[in-house]
């Protein structure tokens, strides 16, 4: 995992919210997704940047958990492309042709991309340390050894040390959620997607998940999206924040700039209501 | 009394049923396993596959399985099995479709983020049912198999019928030998297939215990959903 000098967030470049002219990390290009007659995602299109910590925000049922789940290619988009890394995910070339992925192509472009979610899902008959080994000794084929060592150093970062063999039925909220974070982190992904991880948690217990999340954000180069309405939280750590609604975006921009003067109406009057909220 | 003698031929018997039972268990088991994981798989024709199978082996009374594997296999194919082999066979794959209903029911019973989680670590499909889906639906599995598997315990007596000297069958020979009478000959039966029923409870006891640790056996699959 390599650090960013210490730099703080001011990439002069990223701050004005536009992904830097290189290939994005992620394209998602006339992206469709229906469920039934529900269209979830509606011929999006965005791309995020390597590097880029994007905050996606939005009313419920917009369609933000949709997103990260087709790039996590737990739901199969109905059509569009999806790049990671300057690969298509769904799609190889066969023959000069972009034809459907084969499972094995689909499983290589996906080994850069890992997930936590709202509610953990760590594995229950699992030790804390199994929960982390078992991706990169069964899917990295990385040896036990070295992999149990690296679990140790990653528990150390999200400061779970002397937990490796209990069971997560053992632990709070907020420490399954930071095992969680540390099993993503294991898979050593270029892109790691968060989807609500502190809404589950008991209010007291938020702060230690969003303390280890951003360390990762300003000591990582690791590309981050976020779906999230710690709003504080997210103009601390965003380059940019992308507003949804009924599967398009409605509005982008650098945090500061989207949370005191959105341009939509749409985004003024979500933000009135999560911010009343706090 | 019954002689030394005489419990030692009940004792045998006794072996032979335990023997007939674990075997059928284990092929039991290993259809079950096959056929709860084929039956929710993506192909149309395995899913098809398992339900014919199911319907048909649960369908037919496990003694006319028996008297088919024994007395008409070797009539259509020139297979000859020995009685053992014929009752493991039939008893076995009689458990089998019973199993895989049981073990299709446990393995929908895991919540879909288990295996969400494990395609977020890149699991290939077949090391998700291994190390995730599987090791947690065994526990679901396990209480419902151990009925099962006194079920095919007692069902074991049919095989005195193709002259497998069971504890049943020796029971009957010892009564027409007048050996003794029948309630010393058959209250030691019933004091047998007691023990062999209590020790299998007590080994299904012992493996929920193996595979529930950190899931809170008995009141479902605490961990996982929470
Ligand atoms: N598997 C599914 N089957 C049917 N409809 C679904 C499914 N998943 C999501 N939906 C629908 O798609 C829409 C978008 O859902 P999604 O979970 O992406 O919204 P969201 O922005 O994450 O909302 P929230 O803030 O409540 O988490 C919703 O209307 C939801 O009901
Ligand atoms: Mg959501």
């Amino acid at each position: 995992m390599a650090t960013r000098e210490n730099e703080p967030t001011s990439d002069g470049e990223s701050a004005g919210g536009r992904p830097s002219p290189e290939r994005p990390m992620v394209r998602f290009d006339s992206v469709t997704k229906a469920f039934g007659d529900n269209v979830v995602l509606d011929g999006l299109d965005f791309e995020v940047a390597a590097g880029e910590k994007l905050v996606i925000i939005g009313p419920s049922g917009s369609g933000k958990t949709t997103i990260l789940r087709v790039l996590m290619t737990l739901e199969r988009p109905d059509s569009g492309m999806i790049e990671v890394g300057g690969e298509h995910l769904y799609h190889e070339e066969r023959g000069g042709k972009l034809v459907k992925a084969s499972e094995k192509h689909v499983r290589r472009v996906r080994g850069k991309i890992s997930m936590v979610f709202q509610h953990f899902f760590l594995f229950p008959h699992k030790t804390v340390l199994e929960n982390i080994t078992l991706g990169p000794v069964k899917a990295l084929g990385v040896p036990k050894d070295e992999a149990r060592e690296r679990a140790c150093k990653l528990l150390e970062l999200v400061g779970m040390e002397g937990k490796h063999d209990q069971y997560p039925a053992s632990l709070s909220g907020g420490q399954k959620q930071r095992v969680a974070i540390a099993r993503a982190l294991a898979m050593q992904p270029k892109v790691m997607l968060f989807d609500e991880v502190t809404s589950a948690l008991d209010p007291e217990l938020v702060g230690e998940v969003l303390g280890v999340l951003r360390d990762l954000a300003l000591n990582t180069d690791m590309t981050m999206l976020l779906v999230t309405h710690e709003m504080g939280f997210a103009k601390e750590i965003g380059d940019r924040v992308v507003m949804f609604d009924n599967g398009r975006v409605v509005e982008e921009g650098p945090p500061r700039q989207m949370f005191s003067q959105p341009r939509e109406a749409r985004t003024r009057s979500f933000l009135d209501a999560v911010l009343d909220h706090e | 009394m019954l002689s030394t003698g005489q419990l030692q031929q009940l004792f045998s018997g006794a072996w032979i049923t335990i023997q007939v039972t674990a075997y059928s268990a284990v092929i039991g088991t290993l259809i079950a396993l096959v056929g709860g994981v084929a039956s929710l798989s993506g192909s149309r024709l395995l899913r098809w596959f398992t339900r014919v199978y199911v319907e048909i082996f649960r369908g037919v009374s496990a003694i006319i399985l028996l008297f088919w594997v024994y007395f008409t296999l070797p009539q259509l194919f020139g297979i000859f099995l020995t009685p053992l082999q014929a009752g493991m066979l039939a008893l076995g794959t009689n458990m089998g479709a019973y199993g895989s209903e049981i073990a299709r029911g446990a393995i929908q019973a895991i919540p879909k983020g288990q295996t969400e989680a494990a395609i977020a670590i890149n699991l290939s499909p077949f090391h998700r049912l291994r190390h995730v889906v599987l090791p947690q639906a065994v526990v679901l599995m396990l209480p419902p198999f151990g009925n099962l598997l006194i079920e095919v315990m007692k069902a074991s007596a049919l095989v005195s019928l193709i002259d497998l000297s069971d504890l049943t069958e020796r029971a009957q020979n010892l009564r027409t030998l007048r050996a003794a009478t029948s309630l010393e000959i058959f209250t030691a039966v019933l004091v047998l297939y007691f023990l062999i029923s209590a020790s299998i409870t007590l080994g299904v006891r012992a493996l929920e215990r193996r595979f529930g640790r950190g899931l809170d056996v008995g009141g479902g699959l605490g961990g996982a959903v929470k």
